[in-house]
């Protein structure tokens, strides 16, 4: 049992989010009721009851039944859309919030990173911030005082460790927030999206100093959307799906659980109703087909063969006088390989007025041997008309072009370009 | 709040065939009534100390005057006070100077009316800190009516000041000063953590504070003596004030005035002590909800 970091059982919270409207059915009513209503809610803060003293009646589990253990050691990337319960989950971990039922055995030392800089005080130094946010985050006077050079170091501030925070700018400020979070020495680290902030050279740094921690043998556990990140961290993933665990394993099958959850390998897939239609769009993508060259449906295809998408249209009574179909391609971790625009081509009107069928051939396909799921966007002049993500996949496999038989070398980067190779000078002469 | 149990203080872990390792960390919910965690509290003691210090450091930032405020507003309120009720209505002071008279119960009551105040918004004023990281939450109510003592520290200057003006020599009784101050403290905080408890929930008590002190001022003997109540029973009852008890010790120690506060002390110093130790356990029991509603 030595070897367990976290247990987790049954895990679940319910939140209490805002009022239920009643209807008022007359004046009088509401009248009656708008002088009641404060002895109500006094008698249910006198009861001990002060969800309903604050009138919270509609409730919703923000995690449900969650169970799982983490060995100790392990890092853990915990991913799933905006509302799935990956910071509840974290904030249970972290103690800020109480669970609503279930429970959490945690065998170790928890330093929870829910945000950079927690508590700093703009009036402050950089170096009061620092020995404050040291605190906040559980170190002791020696240690902050210990570590503090190294702080500094990495935060890159020297020059104004003693001005105050507030004429900082907002990167100092998180470097230095992530500084100081980066010196605690836990046995299990709780990450929340902090790596989110900042510039490209700074997230590089606290990438660096995150894959330092956990090769240190630590624990982690760690929340993100940055899928390169977790690919690179995590040994293991938890899909996180409205409040349940909908996932775990391996972290290359977790991420492509993630990406592809609920897109089918179809040739021919209704886009009208579909579910992943991103929000405020009007419906005229109407239908996707997949097919090879020869016309016949499919989703598989060899290295260098050409893929045919045809996207049916469906404008309705609008007319789209400069319309341009764009076709994605992502890969297994959600990453955007490709984006085929009509309009690179069609620089003249695209008009749509009727129902139509646009079709895009993507020839001689030298995308790493995968799976690649498929969006559409339809667009006019710049606005954004219509958008509908995850509509299916595609499968591209190794092919032996090269008659060699190394297809198993064609899998590393993101695509396999045609090239010859030789000794410079005979290539030279040959071409 | 969770139930924080140490490894070596656990008991309550179900026993499998196999030895299984205690969690450094057991959480669950709580249900109803929850113990202090005391200990967990002084382990923290350094983050008390951090955010008290934090709270003292930016009181006055950015202020003109900086911490003449501390000064001005109890000297203020005593020259107002020796001019209206001192001088027009002739208010009896216990054979004092009536400026001194009022100012020696101004010092106690402004640290314990600021302490409560400040303590009342400290939970809502750090919602930042309560949403993203966990700390035993009293220590937040805590650090904020510490904070006052440098404000206290700095009216009671003036006070000797006024002493050595009036030519007032302490009596012995000086020595119970200390307690008195943490009697205020005490009282103090057991509101604070009762109101602020409520404030997370209910914004209506950040409109309540300044009523509640205002009332509170009159309900103590500051601008008038307790000697006024005759009645040695009724006045031992006016104790359930705590802030009689502070108020009259702090002139019975200090300009030796003749209301020895021996009943009233007692009844005072129990009223405080019930006050902080339900308002712990009051905020204890709200404090699992504090991250989710603050």
């Amino acid at each position: 049992m030595g070897d367990i970091a976290v247990r987790v059982e049954n895990l679940s919270k319910l939140y209490r989010i805002g009022a239920k409207q009643e209807g008022y059915k007359t004046f009088r009513d509401s009248l009656t009721d708008a002088v009641t209503a404060p002895f109500k809610r006094v008698a249910g803060l006198l009861r001990g009851n002060a969800a309903a003293a604050a009138n919270l009646n509609e409730t919703i589990w923000a995690l449900k039944d969650v169970s799982f253990e983490v060995k100790k050691g392990e890092v853990v990337g915990i991913i799933g859309r905006n509302g799935a319960g990956k910071s509840t989950l974290l904030k249970i971990l972290s103690r800020i919030t109480e669970p609503t039922s279930g429970e959490a055995k945690v065998y170790g030392r928890v330093g929870a990173l829910l945000e950079v800089g927690t508590g700093f005080h703009p009036e402050l130094t950089g170096r009061e911030n620092i020995y404050l946010n040291g605190a906040i985050l559980g170190m002791s006077r020696e240690e902050i005082k210990r570590k503090f050079d190294e702080i500094v170091a990495f935060a890159e501030v020297e020059k104004f460790i003693d001005t105050p925070v507030k004429h900082y700018s907002s990167g100092m400020g998180l470097r230095l927030g992530f500084a100081v979070a980066a010196h605690l020495e836990p046995e299990i680290l709780i990450v929340d999206e902090v790596l989110a902030v900042g510039d490209v050279a700074f997230q590089k740094k606290c990438l660096g100093k995150m894959s330092e921690v956990a090769g240190e043998g630590r624990t982690v556990l760690f929340v993100s959307h940055n899928m390169a990140a977790v690919e690179s961290l995590c040994q293991r993933v938890y899909v996180l799906e409205n409040g349940s665990l909908m996932f775990t394993g391996d972290v290359l099958k977790g991420l492509s659980y993630y990406v592809s959850a609920g897109v089918i390998s179809q040739d021919s897939v209704d886009m009208l109703n579909h579910q992943d239609r991103r929000s405020a769009m009007t419906p005229v993508l109407a239908r996707l087909r997949v097919s090879a060259d020869s016309g016949l449906g499919t989703t598989s295809f060899r290295l260098g063969e050409t893929v045919v998408f045809t996207v049916d249209i469906d404008p309705g009574t609008a007319v789209y006088a400069f319309a341009s179909v764009n076709i994605g391609l992502y890969n297994h971790i959600g990453q955007l390989i490709c984006k085929m625009k009509s309009n690179i081509q069609f620089t003249e009107e695209l008009r749509i007025s009727s129902r139509d069928s646009i079709s895009c051939h993507l020839e001689d396909i030298r995308l790493v041997p995968g799976e690649y799921t498929v969006a559409v966007s339809f667009t006019n002049g710049k606005d954004v008309i219509d958008w509908v993500d995850k509509i299916t996949s595609i499968q591209v496999l190794a092919s032996d072009i090269y008659g060699t038989g190394q297809t198993e070398r064609m899998n590393t980067g993101y695509i396999v370009p045609r090239v010859t190779w030789g000794r410079a000078e005979e290539v030279a002469k040959s071409r | 709040m969770q139930t924080l149990t140490e490894a070596d203080t656990i008991a309550s872990i179900p026993s499998t065939s196999q030895p299984e390792e205690q969690p450094y960390l057991h959480i669950k919910p709580s249900k109803g009534w929850v113990s202090l965690q005391l200990r967990e509290l002084w382990k923290y003691r350094e983050l008390l100390y951090f955010l008290t210090w934090r709270d003292i450091k930016v009181r006055y930032k950015q202020t003109v005057i900086g911490a003449a405020w501390a000064i001005l507003q109890p000297v203020m309120t005593m020259i107002v006070f020796s001019i209206f009720f001192g001088g027009l209505a002739k208010m009896p002071s216990d054979g004092v100077p009536y400026p001194i008279f009022s100012y020696a119960a101004l010092v106690p009551w402004t640290f314990f009316a600021h302490g409560l105040g400040q303590a009342s918004n400290s939970l809502v004023g750090s919602s930042n800190l309560i949403k993203k990281i966990y700390f035993p939450r009293l220590i937040i109510p805590l650090s904020s009516v510490m904070s006052g003592v440098i404000d206290f520290l700095l009216a009671f200057a003036v006070l000797i000041v006024m002493m050595l003006m009036f030519g007032i020599v302490p009596t012995v009784n000086v020595i119970w000063l200390p307690l008195l101050v943490l009697l205020a403290m005490v009282t103090s905080l057991g509101i604070g953590l009762w109101l602020s408890a409520l404030n997370v929930e209910f914004r209506d008590i950040r409109y309540i504070i300044p009523f509640l002190t205002q009332f509170w001022m009159f309900l103590t003997p500051i601008v008038y003596p307790a000697s006024l109540i005759e009645n040695p029973t009724i006045r031992a009852l006016y104790g359930l004030n705590p802030m009689t008890g502070v108020v009259e010790g702090f002139r019975w120690a200090l300009l030796g005035t003749d209301t020895a506060p021996g009943a009233v002390i007692l009844v005072s110093s129990t009223a405080a002590v019930l006050l902080l130790i339900s308002g712990a356990f009051y905020f204890r029991r709200m404090e699992k909800n504090f991250a989710d509603v603050v």
